[in-house]
């Protein structure tokens, strides 16, 4: 049985993700395209706020999926990935149990193994993402995002689910994927995650966009702005994330920008609208004198 | 074509990249479902599955320029005659091309105008173009000289003139712009065009570094060019000779390894401490006793935060390695809370409130500079007295659970090295660790005492790099 594609070729990714309104290149859309052929989760590193969240939301409205989302955390564990068992449930129906008990009945050791296998069954199994995504009858897509929060047990976890697509559960067996859903699993490198993991998913590096696309991401999203302050936005923006800062400006922060702009009814940059504005752009007071420094500062000799 | 690939995975691993088996089957894999003649798609193909962190990014791109591109090959698909490599045309598509056929003549002027406009614009086409017939027209190999891109980068960028063409284009920007396309007054108009200007001439040198790597590649074959352009990775470069640029990289890759390092050293109490009841094995516990839960059941513990005291020589003879040193101790502080650290050269002052306070790293190293407290008498390191005084003022805050770590070069310069003190200190803590970024076979020589101290450490490491400095974490699991 040949799969169907959902992606004819490279271009078709492209084009069905800027009907969503997600603006990526080539060599974003190459790699999109490759896990789907490849089947393979695609690992997306990058500076924050560059867009690789909003690329797995992107990629699933564009395939009509549902997204299922595991947002990770320091602490996260198999039972908020994979699955728990719903033990109030379970507890009540012990509770039941031991009524009908005290009603007179005599429980044997046999009847406690039944109820054992009783409780342990699928209704009392509470799915989490990963189990819910690969269990899945509808199309999925499964963004792990933020997977370098988590501490390399759980990290080992996912990479065996991803690997193996079955989850073995105690009490009740393996359980056989249903279908291999796109996964995207975000990191903001703020550790390292392990060899084995890497060489299971395909890399994606999100950098932030150059000027024009980063034009065109300001034009969708902020449909109010002119191309002339859209430009000067994006230029402005270049300088910035060409100096040496503690924190670049975002493709979120941009957009925040713009928008201000437009509602402080600013038409074109100036000094006065970019310095009063900056904090927008910028985090840190050393940052923000720098930039303003650089941007606004008179330079002693035109360098060249 | 695997040839070809296992060709390209040699080099990219000569030049230090670490690609498995499993990651070239992928690669072989995605090439087989894209068009070969789309360079930009093998590209994307070959670095998702081969390259694997940010870091490797630009030596792959040599590499993959060496083997995959040559537009110099008019209407010939680049990708497609590598993987072909049966094809008995190779030799005779590869040899002549650029290099004597059709060659036309390029008038200096005319390139120069093309230049001014691709600096300007920043255009890629134009930037390509501009460095194509740069290099056909300054950069012709001489056949004598040894492989070097560098030499020919220098001789093309100065016949080219680039520096009096960006003057130029920032003089016009001043006088050409309208005022109603400006943005802002003239300062702010300035700094922009002149930044821009700036990003664009980079480009253009880097497009020219390209393409006469690729002219190298026609001369003397890709092996050659490429074992001329190794460089070391971040990850191997040396503390002590780092650029300002190759510290800002490795700044980028201390803070995982700062994680890594204080969790490995976070003790796991197991069997001590007991985790948050767990639910699922009580209950399942419950069942042998009628379903009445009588022995509650926990989870496994969290491994406790970790205790970290650095001690950190910041003297002249490490300076280099001093703001390194300083970078890691803040990346660890910042994300711990149990870390304290201390510096010294004859004297020693902790600075843990220093990193607790600083907004930023340059902060941080600007105030350990101006207010710590570190020289007691002459200021050249005496680990001896720097010692004692640690032992005196924080030795009694030291417990079973801390880990010290020292960073010198244990160059005493010839002050008694007292190491009966480490020795008392080590046995007040969990345990110590020395990194020393000298070279191992420096150790002992001159005033090097670091002989004297290895018995009373848990580890002595050369720690020069990252990737050394990758080891001792990873050797600490
Ligand atoms: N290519 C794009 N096209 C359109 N919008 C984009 C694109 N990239 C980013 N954005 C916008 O930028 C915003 C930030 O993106 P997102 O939250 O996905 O970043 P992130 O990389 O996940 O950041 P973090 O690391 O902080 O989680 C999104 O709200 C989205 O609107
Ligand atoms: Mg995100």
């Amino acid at each position: 049985m040949t799969p169907a594609y959902r992606f004819s070729d490279i271009k078709s990714v492209r084009d069905a993700l800027a009907a969503v309104g997600y603006l990526c290149d080539d060599a974003i859309a190459t790699v999109l395209y490759l896990a789907e052929r490849l089947q393979k989760p695609i690992l997306v590193e990058g500076p924050a706020g560059t867009g690789k969240t909003e690329l797995a939301k992107s990629l699933a409205l564009a395939l009509s999926s549902r997204l299922i989302r595991l947002q990770c955390y320091e602490g996260l564990d198999e039972s908020k990935v994979l699955y728990e068992w719903n033990y109030r449930k379970q507890l009540l129906r012990i509770q039941v149990e031991r009524n009908e008990e005290d009603a007179g009945r005599e429980a044997h050791h046999d009847e406690w193994r039944r109820i054992e296998g009783d409780i342990f069954s699928e209704e009392f199994l509470l799915t989490r993402p990963v189990l819910e995504a690969i269990r899945a009858d509808d199309p999925v897509v499964l963004l792990i995002d933020e997977i370098d929060r988590v501490e390399i047990e759980t990290e080992a976890l996912l990479l065996e689910v991803l690997s193996e697509y079955q989850v073995s559960i105690a009490e009740l067996g393996t359980v056989r994927a249903r279908q291999i859903p796109p996964v995207v699993l975000t990191s903001n490198g703020t550790r390292e995650l392990s060899e084995a993991l890497k060489r299971r998913c395909l890399y994606l590096y999100l950098d932030y966009p150059s000027q024009e696309r980063e034009r065109e991401i300001v034009i969708s999203k902020v449909p109010e702005i002119s191309e002339r302050l859209a430009d000067e936005v994006v230029r402005v923006i270049g300088l910035l994330r060409s100096l040496d800062l503690q924190k670049h400006p975002s493709i979120s922060e941009t957009l925040d920008w713009a928008r201000t702009l437009i509602v402080l009814g600013i038409e074109h940059l100036d000094e006065a609208a970019t310095s009063s504005t900056m904090n927008i752009l910028l985090k840190y007071r050393e940052d923000i004198d720098r930039a303003q420094r650089e941007l606004l500062g008179h330079a002693s000799k035109p360098r060249a | 074509m695997l040839d070809v690939l296992s060709g390209f995975v040699d080099e990219l691993r000569a030049s230090g990249l670490p690609v498995s088996v499993t990651e070239t089957i992928d690669a072989a894999d995605a090439l087989s479902v894209i068009p070969l003649d789309d360079v930009a798609a093998v590209r994307a193909c070959l670095s998702t599955t081969l390259v694997k962190s940010a870091d490797h990014e630009v030596a792959f791109g040599r590499v993959f320029d060496l083997f995959f591109s040559r537009r110099g090959l008019p209407g010939i698909p680049s990708a497609e005659i590598l993987i072909e490599t049966e094809s008995p045309d190779v030799e005779e598509i590869f040899v002549p091309g650029r290099l004597s056929g059709n060659r036309r003549a390029i008038d200096p002027r005319e390139l120069r105008e093309r230049a001014r406009r691709a600096l300007a614009s920043g255009d890629e086409e134009l930037l390509t173009q501009t460095a194509q017939q740069a290099v056909e027209l300054y950069g012709s190999v001489e056949s004598a000289r040894p492989v070097g891109v560098a030499y020919y980068l220098q001789k093309t960028l100065r016949a080219l003139d680039v520096e009096s063409i960006l003057s130029q284009l920032l003089a016009d920007a001043r006088s050409g712009t309208e005022p109603g396309e400006r943005i802002g007054g003239d300062a702010m108009h300035d700094n922009l065009v002149r930044s821009e200007l700036m990003r664009h001439a980079d480009a253009l040198r880097e497009e020219i570094r390209r393409e006469i790597a690729r002219l190298l590649v026609d001369e003397r074959g890709a092996g050659a060019v490429a074992r001329s352009m190794r460089r070391p990775l971040v990850e191997d470069l040396d503390f002590m000779h780092a650029s300002a640029d190759d510290l800002v990289a490795m700044r980028r890759a201390i803070y995982p390894l700062a994680r890594i390092l204080a969790s490995r050293l976070a003790h796991r109490r197991r069997h001590r401490r007991r985790g948050p009841l767990d639910i699922r094995a009580t209950i399942r516990r419950s069942l042998s006793s009628g379903g009445v839960p009588l022995e509650p059941r926990f989870r496994r513990p969290h491994p406790s935060r970790p205790e970290i005291f650095v001690l950190a020589d910041v003297s002249g003879s490490v300076s280099a390695f001093a703001r390194f040193t300083v970078h890691l101790v803040y990346a660890i502080a910042e994300q711990f809370s149990n870390v304290r650290c201390a510096v010294f050269i004859d004297g020693v002052d902790e600075v843990t409130g220093i990193f607790r306070r600083a907004a930023s790293i340059e902060e941080a190293i600007a105030e350990v500079g101006a207010k710590a407290d570190v020289v007691d008498a002459h200021g050249h390191s005496n680990y001896g007295s720097a010692f004692r005084l640690f032992a005196q003022r924080y030795g009694p805050s030291l417990t079973k659970k801390t880990n010290l770590i020292i960073l010198g070069d244990a160059r005493g310069n010839y002050h008694s090295g007292e190491s009966e003190i480490l020795q008392s200190l080590r046995r007040r803590a969990h345990r110590v660790f020395w990194l020393n970024p000298e070279p191992r076979s420096y150790w002992g020589t001159g005033d090097s005492i670091i002989g004297e101290y290895a018995p009373h450490c848990d580890g002595v490491f050369e720690c020069r790099t990252l990737r050394q400095l990758k080891d001792f974490v990873d050797r600490l699991a």
